[in-house]
């Protein structure tokens, strides 16, 4: 199949509106005929959900949670980037979209990142009229702060909780059209296949996460915004639940996935400290405004840090990047801490952190400001690691944090197969190689507010659907398959608990698939997790029952479904043989360390199309066309 | 470090439930109680016998998805943190530790540690919102909010719905849980054309869903996560005299 990404043509300016004309209407008395299944409840899914409802659909929405606001989405810290330019710093939706483009490292959808930018100012009006108390100025008008990867003020945050904040004002208005009726929400629901009838994606089959039981739920879309396949790496800074066995499940039945190698190591995180740990907590980049990274020019100075002199000191962010500073984008800030850890100079008991050191930042503004400003942050990593980040410097490391690959989808956000779309972390479409930071909460409420609202109604008006009957044999087999699949994983009865295969899987992504790849590791890496899939097949152990609430069985399936995921990571980072924002190429760099990329051969987004149990994916190339901007190479010198 | 532990065990709804004994080893003081859950489990999967079931998922304090009482304490001993917040350096090497599910009338035990909170949704829905569509906004800066309104209820909308102030309230009231949404939204000039409407369906929901009253013992604001004031609950007292004597 030849991929259509559906990009309209006409100056970029215009593309959007004309495409919102061109698009077919359903008349409102026709609209609660049909029926939209959403899966996730996080800010895209919940937004879509509430805005496709007030249109008057019918909207299920469905979580693996019991409420709707446990989404992951609430966990975001910074902020949310619009283009506002209310700073008046030369803010502009075209510069947005610029910043973006580029932040991706020239991997992205034009016209999708342009739409991005438009309808980011629309997001900061709609969540304050939803009562979203957004940080403000004395006078009463919005705040704003910089981010990684701009050198202009336009992240609207509150607090450090912008992520919990913005999602419930989507909660919000998700509750609101429950209780009006136009939503019915499934919690403690956890999808486990798709519906496709006569190639059209027409419902779920959900697992009753307290009873075990397996229900089908048919409409005429699907929606998955079931979020990022962080977690393929063990740990990260993702929710312990966030998984990827929705979208493996649509890639099983056809829909391609894209671009899998592009994920995001976050430079700031509280950095490991031992095998307890179940996750990796994320310390907000908005820090990196006020607080400066460095790491002692000594290898192996084991004096406190306040004990080392500035000229003891290597600011090597400010050396390296004199006009942006710290605040280089994420990809970059990750590899160059690695750097300084791999050649010697980290810092703390494991020698795998650098300092982040906010003693300037409080002698300028005073301990108070410092408080308001970052105060949740603060006493988060007193928390965790007993130390005072006040007196002594933060000790941070890059760790897993976001997921820019995803399923594919054309600029309608429609999967390869017809009526399913997908939305927010799930999809591939808008961040290209490297996401900037406070990008994800605008993207997850522009599908959800925005995009889907528009494109889903144009799918349903165009489509003359044939009714499908629960009990046809193509429904009734789904479901059978996924008790089939549950008793598969129930019946291995070997010894070892599901959390080892984790770790080992998680151990060899991040060794080998992490932040610098190379041939001969990427080689091994499948090979090693082909094993794994063995070895989970022939020695998993899961205790309890199927019939009632497990995590053991959850996470099994999970977990199973990571393997796949990881190994057509593992893939596509070999396939591509050039180094572009967060996947990088050790092969393939400049003398100064930077990636290196390959537009002639590389200028396209890898979509893998599944050909069953055990045959090599096929590769599908979406050919990005760069018509306003020119791929240049990324300079944040 | 060591810890005996008492866990709550039940089936299901229907089971009457019963503490068992679990022995802790080797836990580093830097893990969490949910951390330490985890060993215990990958034991008890290990040895073939059902795991602990609780709720728990971002692990930093924010998704309000953990909750456990700890020594009597809901969210353990200590102020102001979620339970996967609760580092073991806070307690003692060979301490005894109880860990018990939230209980409350109004959440219902689902199995061992996880109860059912879907009353908090259907408060939610029943008027903790701002009735405004999407594409229904006018432009953000239209309506100013002074910083001291703002910073305000944002103290209130930080709530992380998981219940401690419920579980810890001797009468089992979601006051302070009602509260800090009625107290946003009052605050904010976005929530003032429903706030009448708003308090009294809220209120009735509360009632509905069998949390008990009020009586000032201000335990929920000492155990709050995010150390919501009970000075929200003032303000929704008077948001409810008010909606009462007000016209209409």
């Amino acid at each position: 199949m030849k991929l259509d990404p559906k990009v309209p043509s006409g100056p970029i300016e215009k593309r959007w509106s004309q495409r919102k004309f061109d698009m077919k209407l359903v008349n409102p008395s026709n609209r609660r005929k049909y029926t939209v299944i959403i899966v996730g409840t996080g800010l895209a899914g919940s937004a879509a959900a509430a805005t496709l409802a007030e249109q008057g659909y019918k909207v299920e929405s469905f979580s693996f949670h019991e409420s709707p606001r446990r989404a992951h989405s609430i966990a975001a810290q910074g902020g949310i980037n619009a283009a506002k330019n209310y700073v008046y710093d030369g803010d502009s939706v075209f510069r947005l979209f610029h910043d973006t483009v580029k932040g991706g490292d020239y991997r992205a959808r034009e016209s999708n990142v342009y739409r991005l930018a438009e309808v980011s100012g629309n997001i900061i009006d709609q969540c304050a009229a939803q009562g979203v108390p957004f940080a403000r100025e004395y006078g009463g008008s919005l705040d704003t702060r910089s981010f990684g990867g701009a050198q202009l003020s336009r992240t609207f945050y509150a607090r450090g909780q912008t992520g919990q904040q913005l999602l419930l004002g989507a909660y919000s208005a998700l509750s609101r059209n429950i209780r009006a009726g136009g939503v019915t929400f499934h919690g403690r629901k956890e999808m486990v296949d798709l519906v496709v009838v006569d190639g059209r994606a027409r419902g779920i089959v959900v697992r009753d996460l307290v009873t075990g039981e397996l229900s089908t739920h048919l409409g005429h879309a699907v929606i998955l915004a079931t979020g990022g396949y962080g977690n393929v790496f063990y740990l990260s800074t993702n929710a312990l639940a966030s998984n990827a066995s929705a979208i493996m499940k649509a890639w099983r039945k056809g829909a391609y996935l894209a671009n899998p190698c592009y994920t995001q190591i976050h430079p700031t995180c509280i950095p490991v400290a031992g095998d307890y740990q179940s996750k990796l907590t994320l310390m907000s980049e908005s820090l990196r405004n006020d607080g400066r990274i460095w790491v002692p020019r000594k290898g192996g100075d084991a004096r406190s840090p306040d004990r080392i002199p500035e000229e003891d000191r290597d600011y090597y962010l400010e050396r390296l990047y004199p006009s942006f500073g710290n605040l280089v984008p994420r990809d970059v800030a990750s590899r160059r801490a690695k750097e300084m850890c791999d050649n010697g100079f980290g810092v703390g008991k494991t020698g795998r952190a650098v300092y982040l050191d906010f003693a300037e930042a409080i002698g300028r503004m005073g301990r108070e400001e410092m408080q308001e400003k970052y105060g949740n942050l603060m006493d988060m990593y007193q928390e965790i690691t007993d130390e005072d980040p006040y007196k002594v410097p933060m000790r941070i490391y890059p760790a897993m944090h976001y997921t820019m690959g995803g399923l594919w989808v054309d600029y309608q956000l429609q999967s390869t197969i017809p009526g399913l779309f997908v939305a927010g972390e799930a999809n591939f479409s808008d961040h290209g190689a490297n996401r900037l930071g406070a990008s994800a909460l605008m993207q997850g409420l522009a599908d959800g507010y925005f995009v889907l609202p528009a494109t889903i109604p144009d799918y349903l008006a165009r489509t003359k659907f044939e009714s499908v009957k629960a009990d046809a044999s193509e429904v009734t087999r789904v479901a059978e398959d996924a008790k089939l699949g549950i008793e598969k994983l129930m019946s291995v009865n070997g010894t070892t608990p599901v959390d080892a295969f984790h770790r080992r899987l998680g151990h060899v992504m991040w060794e080998k698939v992490g932040m610098a790849r190379e041939k001969k590791d990427l080689e091994e890496a499948i090979e090693e997790i082909r094993r794994i899939r063995k070895d989970l097949w022939k020695d998993l152990k899961v205790t309890g029952s199927a019939d009632d609430l497990n995590a053991e069985i959850e996470r099994a399936a999970r977990v199973a479904d990571f393997i796949d995921l990881g190994e057509l990571l593992a893939s596509d980072a070999l396939h591509r043989e050039e180094s572009c924002g967060g996947h990088f190429r050790v092969e393939h760099q400049t003398a100064e360390g930077e990636a290196k990329r390959d537009d002639e051969a590389f200028s396209y987004a890898a979509a893998w199309q599944y050909k069953g149990e055990g045959q090599a994916p096929e590769l599908h190339k979406d050919e990005l066309a760069f018509e306003y901007e020119i791929p240049t190479s990324r300079n944040y010198k | 470090m060591d810890f005996k532990l008492k866990i709550w065990r039940q089936r299901d709804a229907a089971d009457a439930g019963r503490f068992e004994n679990y022995v802790a080893k080797g836990i580093s003081p830097d893990a969490s109680v949910l951390e330490m859950l985890d060993v215990i489990n990958r034991e008890l999967v290990a040895a073939g016998k059902d795991p602990i079931a609780f709720d728990h998922d971002c692990r930093e304090g924010i998704c309000g998805s953990c909750g456990l009482v700890i020594n009597g304490g809901v969210h353990g001993p200590f102020e102001h943190n979620t339970t996967c917040e609760l580092r073991m350096r806070r307690f003692h090497d060979g301490d005894t530790i109880v860990l018990e599910p939230f209980r409350s009338r109004a959440f219902p035990i689902i199995k061992d540690l996880v109860v059912n909170r879907t009353a908090l949704d259907r408060i939610m829905q029943a008027g903790g919102y701002v009735t405004v569509k999407t594409g229904q906004a006018p432009e953000a800066n239209a309506i100013p909010v002074p910083k001291k309104i703002a910073d305000e209820a944002m103290d209130a909308a930080q709530c992380i719905g998981c219940g401690a102030c419920v579980a810890t309230c001797p009468n089992g009231s979601a006051m302070l849980f009602v509260a800090a949404k009625v107290s946003q939204l009052a605050l904010l000039p976005q929530g003032k054309a429903e706030r009448k409407e708003r308090v009294i369906a809220m209120i009735r929901q509360m009632d509905k869903e069998g949390f008990g009253a009020c009586s000032n013992t201000y335990a929920c604001e000492a155990k709050c996560p995010k150390g919501i004031s009970v000075e929200h609950i003032a303000r929704l007292n008077r948001e409810y005299l008010r909606a009462g004597f007000g016209s209409k």
